[in-house]
C-alpha cells in the first residue's frame, strides 16, 4: 500500500508541474544535463550558469523568432547512473527539443544511446574525441578536443628542440583523455615520453612524482589535470627546485589557477580558448565580439570571471539558437541545421560543423599563453 | 638525481604527509576510545578548519592568529552541535547505524559547506615563508615544520592528558566499559560530548595547518578522512604514538608507492597493506588487542 | 509444523502480491520516465537484497559491495564488447568467478569484526575501483567503457526500458523468492543466530565462519548479476557509479528500508533511487536535504521505512498532543 501511495504522489506532483507549465504560451523547451555537483562541478557549475545567463539574455531580447526558450537543467553529479535517468526525464517527461551537456565525456557517452534511440540533438560540453568519433547523427560538440591543445603544446616543445618530457596527469576523465593523446602524438612531433605518471584528483602532494620526473632525465614537464591538482604540482616543483619548463592543460586556463599556485605559477605555458585573453586579441580576431560580451556578461551576473567551460554552453546555446532561427523547432530540423552551421565564431572558437564533422573546431581554437606577473601573456 | 637523494625525497615527502594522516587519525581515535563510534565525519571537521580560517582571514580581514583561533572554536562548536543534535538522541542504536548516522552528518556538513562558501577551491598563505628547506638530500618547506610541530605538541597533549588527568583517566573507563563508568559516578554522557569537541578541534587544527600546502574546498574532507581513518586503523585505534606511526608509515607507502612503483596505482598499494595488516594483526600494528568489544 | 506451513502461506501471499504489484506497475507509467527509474530501481532492489543478506541477516557490515556489482558490470562489458562472448554465459563466468574472489577473500576479511571489517571492506572497495580507473587497456579508464551490447534471447533484443523492466524485475523477483526461502530454512536461522551472538551460534553448532563465507560468496554473487544486467542495460560503465559513495548508497538503502527484511530493502531501493527525482525541486541544496533525511531516517525510524512506518503512525496516534520527544 505503501509503495502505491508514493508512487501516486510522484504521478500527482509531476502532473501538476506539468498542468502548471502548459498554461502559459509555450516556450522551445532545451534540455541541460550538466555536473553541478560531485567532482566534475568545476566544469557543470560555470556551463549552468552560462546556459542559464545566455537564454535569460535571448528570452529578453524577445526569443527566437518571438518564441521564448525554457532551460531545463538537471544535475548528474558527474555519475552515468544519474545522467541517463535525467537524459530519460528530459526527452520523455520534459519533451524537450534539443539537449545541452553533459560536462563530462563518461557522462556524455553514457547518454548517447539514450539519445540516439529518442532522435534527439545534443551538443555535449565534454572534450573527449570519442563523443563524435565516430560521428553520430545526433550529437555534436562544442567543447575543443584534447587532441588540439596536446598539438598546441607539442608544436611549441618541437620549436624549442625539446625532445624528451615527463607527463604527470589525473586520474579522471579529463586527466586520462589528456594522457591518451599525449602518448598517441608524440611520436608524431618526435617527441619522447621518458617519465608517465599520475596522481588523483584530491591528492595533497606531488613531490613523489616530481621527485621521480627529476631524476629522468625529461627535458620538460607537461601536467594535466583542474583544479586545484595542477597548483599543487607547481608548488611542489618549486619546492623541489625543478627548473624544468612547465606545460599545463587548458583545464587551468582561469586566473583562479594563479590564484591558487601564487608565486609558483610564474613561467607556467599553456594551451587555452582564447576567453582569459580575449582583451589582447587584435580587433581583427573573429571571436572577439563574442568573447568580450561573453566575459562581461558572466561578470556582471555572477560577479566571477567567465572561463572557457562557461563558454562552452554559451557556444552550445548559441548553436542552437542559430539552428532555431533557420529551421524551427523541430528535433529532426534543428539537426541538420546544426549540421549546416559554418564559421559560427563562439566562445571555444570558430565553429564549422558538416555531416562528417559534428566537432567542428581546428587547431586555431587554442592559443599559446604564459603565466608572466600573475597574468596570462600570449605567446606568439 | 640519484637514487639515493629520490628516496631521500620520497621518505622526506612521505613523513610529512603522514604527519598529517596521524593529526586526523587521532581525532579519530579519541572518539572511538571515548565512544566506540567511527566518526565518518571526522574529515569535515578536517574541512572546517581550512576553509573557516579562509573565510576569516579573507571575508573578514582578521590577522591570521585570530582567525586561526576562530576556526578551532567554530569548528568546535560545530561537533559539538553534531554529537548533541545526532549522536546523543541515539540511545542502544546499533553500531550500523552509528556507521550510518555520521555519514549522514559528513554529507549534510559538506552540502552546507557547499552551499555557503560555494565550490571553489581556496589558497592559503603560508605561515612563515615559501623558501624550501634543504634537509641532507631532500627539500621540506618550512610549513611542514608547522605540521610536525603541531602533531607532536597534539601527540604529546593528549597523552598527557588521558594518562594524568581526571577526566582523560574518566573517558579512558568509559571506552573500556561504559555502564561500570557511569556507576562510578563518571557522567559518560559529557565525556562523549568531550571527545567530540576534542576531536573536531583536533581535526580542524590539522585542516588549518596543511591548507596552505594542500590549498581548501568545500570537499577535501572525504579523502582525508579516509586516509585518517586508515592511519587510526594501523594504529590499532590508540590516541598516542600507534596512530602516528600508522600515518607515518601509510604516507611513506604512498610516496615510495608513487615514486618507485606506480603513481596510479598509490592508494592501491596502500590499501593492499593496509589489509594485509588487518589480516594479520586484526587490531593493528601496535595494539595488544585488548580493547576488542563482543 | 502448522505454525511454520500458515508462516510460509503468509509469505507467499506476500509475494505473490508483490509479484503483481511489478507486473502491472508499468501500465501506470504509461511508457514515462518513471518507467526506466524503476528499471534502476530493480536493479538496486537486486543489490540491496544481496547486501541485505549479509548487513541484514548474519550483521556483517560491507562498505564495499560496490566493487562486486562494478566487477560484475566490468567483466560483462568487457568479455562481450572486447570479446564477443555470448552475453548471458558471460554473465555466468563472471558471477562464478566474483563469487570464487568473494569466498576467498571473504576468510580472512571476515574474521574481522566491526569497524575493522567496515574498513576492510571499504580498502577493497576502494583497490577495485582504482583498478577500474587505471587498467585503462581494459576497461577505458575513467571516461567509460561504452558500446556494450543489449542482452537477446534468440532474436528478442531487450533494448527498451519496457524490455529491460520485464527482464530486470523477472531477475530480481526470483532472487528475492530464492532469498525468502533461504532466510526461512536453517541457514537463515544460522544466520540469526550469527547476528545475535557468535559465540552462542557457535555453541549451538553452527559453522559460524564457513556460514558468514558462503552468505558473503552468495551476496558477491548476486551483486554481479546486477552489474551485468546493468551494463547490459545502460551499454556503458564508468568508475564513478562503483565508488564508495555507493557502497554507502547501498548500505543506506538496507538501512532505511529496514535490516533483515527482503521487502524492506525494495522500499530503501525504490527511496534512493527516487530520491534524486524528488530533490530535484531542491536544485542545489538537494546533498543538505539527502543528509539530514539520512540523520533523520536513522534517529527516527531505525528500524527502516518497513517497521517505522507502522510505529510511527501508532505512535502519532497514541501520543497526539503529547510532548515532544527531543530530550528522550
Amino acid at each position: 500500500m505503501l509503495k502505491k501511495s508514493s508512487f501516486i504522489l510522484t504521478f500527482v506532483v509531476s502532473l501538476a508541474l506539468l498542468a502548471g507549465s502548459a498554461l502559459a504560451a509555450p516556450p522551445i523547451k532545451i534540455g541541460g544535463l550538466f555536473a553541478v555537483t560531485g567532482p566534475a562541478s568545476f566544469l557543470g557549475e560555470p556551463e549552468r550558469n552560462t546556459a542559464q545567463m545566455v537564454v535569460n539574455g535571448i528570452n529578453a531580447a524577445g526569443g527566437v523568432k518571438g518564441r521564448k526558450l525554457e532551460l531545463i537543467a538537471y544535475d548528474t553529479q558527474g555519475d552515468a547512473t544519474k545522467a541517463v535517468q535525467a537524459a530519460n526525464r528530459l526527452i520523455k517527461e520534459d519533451k524537450v527539443a534539443a539537449i545541452i551537456g553533459p560536462s563530462t565525456t563518461g557522462d556524455t557517452m553514457a547518454v548517447i544511446p539514450v539519445v540516439e534511440r529518442a532522435r534527439i540533438p545534443m551538443i555535449s560540453c565534454a572534450a573527449g574525441s570519442k563523443i563524435t568519433e565516430p560521428v553520430k547523427k545526433w550529437i555534436f560538440k562544442t567543447a575543443q578536443n584534447d587532441g588540439l591543445a596536446v598539438a598546441r603544446i607539442y608544436g611549441d616543445l618541437k620549436r624549442k628542440k625539446i625532445s624528451k618530457i615527463a607527463i604527470l596527469t589525473v586520474s579522471d576523465g579529463f586527466g586520462s583523455s589528456g594522457r591518451e593523446q599525449l602518448k598517441a602524438q608524440a611520436s608524431a612531433y618526435g617527441i619522447r615520453i621518458v617519465s608517465d605518471d599520475t596522481y588523483g584528483p584530491k591528492d595533497t602532494d606531488m613531490t613523489a612524482q616530481l621527485t621521480k620526473i627529476k631524476g629522468s632525465g625529461a627535458q620538460a614537464v607537461i601536467c594535466w589535470g583542474t583544479n586545484p591538482g595542477p597548483a599543487v604540482v607547481a608548488r611542489n616543483a618549486k619546492q623541489l627546485g625543478l627548473k624544468l619548463p612547465l606545460y599545463m592543460s587548458h583545464g587551468v586556463s582561469s586566473k583562479k589557477f594563479i590564484g591558487l599556485a601564487g608565486g609558483a605559477a610564474e613561467g607556467i605555458l599553456l594551451p587555452s580558448g582564447r576567453v582569459i585573453v580575449a582583451d589582447l586579441l587584435p580587433n581583427s580576431d573573429r571571436q572577439k565580439k563574442s568573447l568580450l560580451a561573453f566575459v562581461k556578461d558572466y561578470q556582471k551576473h555572477y560577479k566571477a570571471e567567465g572561463d572557457h567551460f562557461g563558454g562552452h554552453a554559451w557556444d552550445a546555446i548559441m548553436l542552437l539558437k542559430g539552428a532555431i532561427e533557420r529551421g524551427g523547432e523541430n528535433p529532426a530540423a534543428i539537426r541538420d541545421q546544426l549540421e549546416r552551421t559554418r564559421g559560427f565564431a563562439g566562445i571555444g572558437g570558430v565553429f564549422s560543423y558538416s555531416p562528417s564533422d559534428h566537432a567542428g573546431l581546428t587547431k586555431d581554437a587554442f592559443v599559446l599563453v604564459e603565466i608572466r606577473k600573475q597574468d596570462f601573456a600570449l605567446v606568439k | 638525481m640519484h637514487i639515493g637523494q629520490q628516496i631521500a625525497q620520497y621518505l622526506l615527502s612521505g613523513l610529512s604527509t603522514g604527519a598529517i594522516y596521524a593529526l586526523i587519525g587521532v581525532g579519530f581515535a579519541i572518539i572511538h576510545n571515548a565512544t566506540g563510534i567511527i566518526n565518518f565525519a571526522q574529515g569535515e571537521f578536517v574541512m572546517l578548519g581550512g576553509m573557516f580560517t579562509v573565510f576569516f582571514l579573507t571575508v573578514l580581514n582578521l590577522p591570521l592568529l585570530v582567525s586561526v583561533i576562530l576556526a578551532i572554536a567554530a569548528s568546535t562548536i560545530a561537533g559539538v552541535a553534531f554529537e548533541r543534535l545526532a549522536i546523543r538522541p541515539m540511545k542502544n542504536a546499533s553500531p550500523i547505524s552509528l556507521v550510518i548516522i555520521t555519514v549522514g552528518g559528513s554529507i549534510l556538513i559538506r552540502g552546507i559547506a557547499m552551499l555557503v562558501w560555494g565550490k571553489d577551491t581556496h589558497a592559503l598563505e603560508t605561515f612563515s615563508g615559501n623558501e624550501p628547506i634543504q634537509l641532507g638530500e631532500a627539500t621540506i618547506l618550512p610549513q611542514h615544520l608547522w605540521i610536525f610541530a603541531v602533531t607532536t605538541v597534539v601527540i604529546i597533549c593528549s597523552k598527557l592528558y588521558f594518562n594524568y588527568t581526571i577526566s582523560g583517566k574518566a573517558m579512558r573507563a568509559c571506552a573500556y566499559n561504559s555502564r561500570a563508568a557511569g556507576l562510578v559516578g563518571i557522567d559518560v554522557r559529557r565525556m562523549v560530548l568531550f571527545s567530540f569537541a576534542i576531536s573536531s578541534a583536533m581535526g580542524s587544527m590539522a585542516g588549518i595547518i596543511i591548507a596552505p600546502l594542500t590549498m581548501t574546498s568545500y570537499d577535501v574532507g572525504v579523502m582525508l578522512g579516509l586516509k585518517g581513518f586508515c592511519a587510526a586503523i594501523i594504529g590499532g585505534m590508540s590516541s598516542g604514538l600507534g596512530t602516528v606511526f600508522g600515518g607515518v608509515i601509510l604516507g611513506i607507502l604512498e610516496s615510495l608507492g608513487a615514486g618507485i612503483f606506480s603513481s596510479g596505482y598509490k592508494d592501491a598499494i596502500a590499501f593492499i597493506i593496509l589489509l594485509i595488516i588487518l589480516f594479520i594483526r586484526p587490531h593493528g600494528l601496535f595494539s595488544k588487542g585488548d580493547t576488542e568489544r563482543v | 509444523m502448522t505454525k511454520l506451513r500458515s508462516f510460509l502461506k503468509h509469505e507467499m501471499v506476500k509475494f505473490i502480491l508483490f509479484t503483481i504489484l511489478i507486473l502491472f506497475l508499468p501500465l501506470a507509467f504509461k511508457g514515462g520516465y518513471l518507467l526506466n527509474v524503476f528499471v534502476f530501481v530493480g536493479i538496486h532492489t537486486l543489490l540491496a537484497v544481496a547486501l541485505n543478506l549479509l548487513l541484514g541477516y548474519a550483521g556483517q557490515i560491507s562498505l564495499g559491495h560496490a566493487a562486486f556489482f562494478g566487477l560484475g558490470a566490468y567483466a560483462s562489458g568487457i568479455l562481450t564488447a572486447t570479446h564477443g562472448q555470448n552475453p548471458w554465459l558471460a554473465m555466468a563466468v563472471v558471477a562464478a568467478a566474483v563469487g570464487t574472489l568473494a569466498f576467498i577473500i571473504g576468510f580472512p576479511i571476515l574474521k574481522l569484526k566491526g569497524h575493522y571489517l567496515a574498513m576492510a571492506t571499504l580498502g577493497f572497495g576502494i583497490i577495485v575501483y582504482i583498478a577500474f580507473n587505471e587498467a585503462v587497456e581494459l576497461t577505458g579508464g575513467p571516461s567509460g567503457f561504452s558500446g556494450i551490447p543489449n542482452l537477446s534471447l534468440g532474436g528478442f533484443s531487450f533494448d527498451t526500458d519496457f524490455k529491460n523492466y520485464y527482464l530486470i524485475w523477472g531477475m530480481t523477483l526470483v532472487t528475492i523468492l530464492l532469498s525468502l526461502n533461504l532466510v526461512n530454512s536453517r541457514i537463515g536461522r544460522g544466520l540469526k543466530a550469527i547476528h545475535d551472538s557468535e559465540v552462542a551460534a557457535r555453541v549451538m553448532g553452527v559453522n559460524v565462519r564457513f556460514l558468514k563465507v558462503q552468505i558473503f560468496a552468495l551476496s558477491a554473487v548476486i551483486s554481479s548479476i546486477a552489474g551485468s544486467l546493468y551494463a547490459h542495460t545502460m551499454t556503458f560503465v564508468s568508475p564513478t557509479s562503483f565508488g564508495f559513495n555507493f557502497s554507502v548508497e547501498l548500505v543506506t538503502m538496507v538501512i532505511i528500508g529496514g535490516l533483515g527484511s527482503i521487502y524492506g530493502s525494495f522500499l530503501g531501493a525504490a527511496l534512493l533511487t527516487f530520491l534524486p527525482e524528488i530533490l530535484r525541486a531542491f536544485q542545489d541544496y538537494d546533498i543538505v536535504v539527502y543528509g539530514l533525511l539520512l540523520i533523520f531516517m536513522t534517529l527516527f525510524m531505525p528500524g527502516g521505512l518497513v517497521r517505522g512506518i507502522p510505529a510511527l503512525v501508532g505512535q502519532i496516534v497514541s501520543r497526539a498532543g503529547a510532548g515532544s520527544k527531543a530530550d528522550a
